[in-house]
């Protein structure tokens, strides 16, 4: 099993139904990985062995029957945000301990139908709130390129795990970054789709108007066959888009000739690392080198993309957190009357970083302050939306870095909110305006972490994005996994 | 229990404003698809959107809109072509999410009034905004809610649909709300969107309350009643109020803003201040639903299904078929019972009179059984075949109004029971002569003192022929022939 | 506006979250200065824009008015922290006075 974790799913595939290795075998490879490389990673909460293997042997039996699905017997780790129907599902949260949802989310039912297999329950920053995975309620992931430093967050297990050859591939869900941020600072491949082109039906909300669900993977190739199973229509889902979405693992191999791509002026802010700026350099000559054209854009509203982040995050986020209140699940402090009931449970189930979050969301939604900054925030979105619209006039798509640093020492930050909060500056504003943005490995610092390329699209043309990524992934070979964890097993 | 006293306002006038909730007839929840069905199991109609699960997303349910839109155009209100959703954030145990999705900013119906008759004169109530929204569960306790050691939660009747209708605060008594709350009961139940039961909720009414000095164009200080269940739970508690909001003024005290309870039993009305006092809803537009987009195309398919309403009949009636007020207030009330009343008359034109009786012994017969006008066994063919009977001398109206509750009770014909009965009038000339000698020639002394000046003594002789005739004889024939004979003529 | 301990307890309460004595410091002094930077939103003008609530502009979609299956009671309270029969169990709703 030499080369196992340098395949694609297409692959991986083809060896299934070669019958070469089977999807129990597959499965216990990973399973086996898990054991003995995540004591020091702690990617995983959970692992779901019995679940899995029972997933893995329906599969064999359908691959033996001559059945086919994209996913049919590859194995997946899962953030722990996605509700899955008998599977405890936390969100990293003690307020939600022992919670086992009685329904899936509608991404695992498309994974169901598409034969994945489930390892278990990737960590996150507790309710997704957090850049660094330090905000988990049960544990803190280490990056496997340099276990003294985070893997970036709040998908950090589901970014370790794939960058550790610990699944084939993920899912995490993107709010501010969440996916890009780490996938950039592990060096795998990771995808925030356009807001509304996956269902979020069964993912924890954190802040409603922003979530999306996105897959992780080691290549470009595994998230477009990802992205098909998982985009689409959903009628339970009433901000998901009713389109149809077209084949992107097909699209792949169109050459990028006559692309036109921006780069906005605003990026270049103090506090790149040098390293960045230089693999961005080199991105964007590559790029060229390929046909495409480097266009001089402006995104004049950039610096005020944090600020109305975290006041539209926060408020949406009070609000949705507030049925963690003791009575229908979870976690329950007792109290002498049901108001004492609320305030001890959620006083002892929230971490630090998720109170914090709900009193400033509860703030600037209260009486007198809405105006100024809900507001406020509100019409800011609007102007950083109309940035891009007005971008999009003179390119087809945008690239910047993913985060202004590589990886940093785990503890480094969590006494400085703030600072932390402006890392996530490049991947905010895609959020905010609703747009579809990709991280791809473009190289390492001289400490050898992993640097990320941001590719970010139009409403809806993942597929033109994924076709630049995989020009340039074939282009610029990185390293996806750590000598440490690339040996055979 | 407090008698309602008639309060000398003095130098003050009342101002009062209501807020309906009605409940809506559909078939499933206003997010999702659980049943709307009254009295099953306690938690049965559940899922996770309505039990608030973690993940859980609403869908709106396109007849609450219809339904809305319905009322709107009742009300003459403007329907918004665009309108948004808004999340109410407050704690409660049979509130799931811990925020209601309602409509703040931008509801569906705007300004529209409702016309009621008071004292004689038509006065018009302007409607201040008719929005959609989720209810609560219910809470249930085993005790009363005082003396109980917990509370319990049934989550069926949370997420099924209310409209809440507001008016402005143009009421000025209480006999006002409550010709307001009927006349607005029975637009809802001619629209068939609402059961207007007070008693279950369906119908629930909370009053806006202020008093203020004669001729003031200021609004004083108002409190809120909640909890008002019946008709005449209204008007007492809106008595009550005016006289204690005038008392504490007249002493030189404020009055507080506040909500205060109702308590029928004590007809009294008690604040329940506490810190919960100072609410704070922190509306913002719900991100889970997007705009509700109404165009002009939807809005005249639904006018086309409106009926003619309460009081366009009223008018009506009174004009085509010089009705009394009293009487059109009474048959248009209720659409069935004024359908039943235009098929009468079609078949017995002589609207007066066929008011009298469907206001009388008809109402009285259905009022009794509680059967609504189109399930009587007494078809209008069938009064109209009575009344026709009684016109054209066949009976009497004593034996009419004898054998109605007969022929409502069984379904049988009129003239049929008539028959087999034998109760035809006679109208025969000898027939009665013949009993009119009868009765004469035992009745010589009062035959005597009659001719002697005594003319109170017909009355005997129209009772005595009457009793022999078992009241058949046709009184006017009777009293003809009987003077003529008693004069000698 | 400088953010006080009062705020910061009022907004607690308002949130359902009780504090511990040094949370409330620690918060205190975080939101004011993460306040004092989304201040920095009022240098910009936004007189006459519209706000965004959805970056994706497309209409809400209806469902048909059709009952369908729903939980069965286990399913629903499976993961309670209390329960009675087919309720939820909760403690008192009516409020203790402090």
């Amino acid at each position: 099993m030499e080369n196992i974790l340098d395949m694609t799913i297409t692959e991986l595939k083809g060896l299934l139904r070669k019958k070469e290795i089977s999807s129990v075998e597959l499965t216990a490879f990973y399973l086996e990985r898990i054991k003995k490389y995540d004591g020091e990673i702690l990617s995983y909460l959970r692992t779901t062995e019995d679940y899995a293997l029972d997933m893995a042997r329906q599969a064999d039996t359908k691959i033996a029957q001559g059945e086919d699905a994209p996913l049919l017997g590859i194995p997946f780790g899962m953030k722990d945000i996605l509700c899955t129907k008998g599977i405890e599902t936390t969100c990293a949260s003690k307020i939600l301990k022992g919670f086992i949802p009685p329904y899936n989310a509608t991404v695992i039912e498309k994974l169901n139908q598409a034969g994945y297999v489930h390892l278990g329950r990737l960590n996150m920053d507790e309710f997704a709130m957090g850049s660094s995975t330090e905000n988990s309620a049960f544990q803190t992931t280490k990056n496997p390129w340099d276990v003294s430093r985070i893997p970036g967050g709040s998908s950090g297990g589901s970014a370790a795990a794939v960058a550790a050859g610990l699944c084939v591939a993920s899912l995490g869900t993107d709010t501010g970054g969440s996916i890009r941020q780490p996938a950039s600072l592990c060096g795998v491949v990771g995808m925030k789709p356009t807001y509304g082109r996956v269902s979020r039906f069964g993912l924890i909300a954190f802040a409603s108007s922003l979530d999306q669900i996105g897959p992780l993977s080691r290549n470009v190739s595994d998230c477009a066959t990802i992205l098909n199973v998982i985009a689409g229509y959903d009628p339970l889902d009433s901000t998901a888009i009713p389109q149809k979405t077209p084949d992107y693992a097909a699209s792949l191999g169109q050459d990028i000739k006559g692309l036109r791509i921006g780069i906005p002026r605003e990026y270049s802010i103090e506090g790149i690392e040098p390293d960045v700026k230089k693999a961005m350099a080199e991105s964007i000559s590559l790029f060229e080198k390929q046909g495409a054209t480097a266009v001089d854009i402006t995104l004049p509203h950039t610096e005020y993309a944090v600020a109305t982040y975290y006041i539209i995050c926060t408020a949406e986020a009070s609000s949705n957190l507030a049925r963690y209140d003791g009575v229908k699940y979870g976690f329950r402090q007792t109290g002498k009357d049901i108001i004492d009931m609320y305030k001890k449970t959620r006083l002892k189930g929230f971490g630090k970083e998720v109170k914090q979050r709900i009193i400033l969301g509860t703030y600037v939604l209260s009486s007198g302050y809405y105006d100024a900054y809900y507001g406020k925030a509100s019409k800011v979105r609007t102007l950083i939306r109309r940035d891009f619209d007005e971008a999009f006039k003179k390119c087809d798509i945008v690239v910047t870095p993913v985060s202004p640093t590589t990886a940093f020492k785990t503890g480094e930050r969590t006494e400085d909110p703030l600072t932390m909060y402006l890392s996530d500056i490049f991947t905010i504003p895609v959020n905010l305006a609703g747009l579809p943005g990709l991280s791809i490995p473009c190289g390492f610092d001289a400490g050898g972490l992993p640097i990320g390329l941001q590719i970010i699209g139009q409403p809806l043309d993942e597929a033109r994005m994924l076709q630049a990524a995989y020009v340039f992934e074939t282009e610029r070979k990185v390293k996806k996994i750590p000598d440490k964890y690339s040996a055979k097993t | 229990m407090r008698t309602r006293c008639i309060v000398d306002y003095g130098d003050y006038e009342s101002v009062m404003g209501l807020e309906v909730h009605a409940h809506l007839l559909t078939d499933s929840k206003i997010f999702c698809g659980c049943s709307t069905a009254f009295g099953a199991e306690p938690n049965s109609h559940t899922c996770p959107t309505c039990m608030g699960l973690p993940g859980a997303l609403p869908v709106l349910n396109k007849k609450v809109v219809d339904f809305a839109i319905k009322v709107g155009l009742a009300l003459h209100c403007g329907i918004s072509n665009k309108s948004i959703f808004a999340r109410k954030n407050y704690f409660y145990p049979d509130l799931p999410k811990g925020y209601q999705i309602s409509q703040y900013e931008e509801p569906i119906c705007t300004d529209g009034y409702l016309n009621i008759y008071t004292d004689g004169e038509k006065k018009r109530i302007r409607v201040n905004r008719v929005h959609m929204e989720e209810d609560a569960g219910k809470l249930v306790h085993e005790n009363t809610i005082e003396n109980s050691a917990y509370s319990m939660v049934d989550y069926n009747r949370s997420s099924t649909p209310l409209l809440e209708i507001v008016s402005e605060p143009d009421i000025a008594t209480p006999e006002e709300a409550v010709t307001y709350l009927k006349m607005l009961r029975d637009i809802l139940l001619y629209l068939e969107i609402c059961d207007g039961n007070m008693e279950e909720g369906s119908f629930r009414c909370d009053a806006n309350i202020s008093v203020r000095k004669k001729g003031s164009d200021v609004l004083g200080t108002r409190t809120e009643m909640k909890n008002l269940n019946s008709f005449r739970h209204v008007e007492k508690s809106l008595d009550y109020e005016i006289e204690r909001q005038i008392t504490l003024i007249k002493k030189g005290g404020q009055v507080i803003q506040e909500t205060r309870f109702f308590n029928a039993d004590e007809g009294v009305t008690y604040s329940m201040r506490g810190k919960e006092e100072a609410h704070d809803y922190r509306y913002f537009p719900e991100p889970d639903l997007l705009p509700i987009i109404v165009d002009d195309k939807w809005i005249e398919e639904v006018r086309k299904t409106l009926p003619e309403l309460p009081m366009e009949k009223m008018e009506r009636f009174m004009d085509e078929y010089s009705l009394p007020k009293y009487d059109v207030e009474i048959l248009a009330s209720d659409k069935e019972l004024a359908h039943y009343f235009e098929e009468t008359i079609k078949l017995f034109p002589e609207p007066k009179t066929v008011s009298n009786w469907i206001m009388t012994e008809l109402l009285r017969e259905l009022k009794d059984g509680n059967v609504s006008p189109k399930d009587s066994l007494l078809p209008p063919a069938h009064l109209a075949e009575l009344l026709t009977l009684m016109k054209d001398g066949t009976i009497s109206i004593k034996i009419a109004k004898e054998i109605f509750p007969e022929i409502y009770k069984t379904g049988i014909a009129p003239k049929k029971l008539v028959e087999e009965k034998g109760l035809l009038q006679i109208s025969d000339e000898s027939t009665i002569m013949k009993t009119i000698n009868e009765v004469i020639a035992r009745s010589p002394k009062e035959l005597a003192d009659f001719r002697a000046g005594k003319e109170k003594l017909l009355g005997f002789f129209v009772g005595q022929v009457m009793k022999e005739t078992k009241g058949q004889a046709n009184p006017k024939l009777l009293n003809e022939l009987l003077l003529k004979r008693l004069k000698g003529e | 506006m400088k953010i006080t301990k009062e705020i910061i307890e009022n907004t607690a309460h308002l949130a359902r979250l009780e504090l511990e004595p040094h949370e409330v410091d620690l918060y205190t002094q975080r939101i004011d200065s993460i306040l004092q930077y989304m201040d920095s939103l009022n240098k910009l003008n936004t007189d006459g824009i519209e706000p965004t609530s959805h970056a994706v502009p497309v209409e809400c979609v209806l469902r048909d008015d059709r009952a369908k299956r729903s939980f069965s009671v286990d399913d629903s309270l499976n993961n309670a922290p209390g329960r009675i029969g087919s309720f939820f169990q909760v403690p008192p709703v009516i409020e203790v006075e402090e």
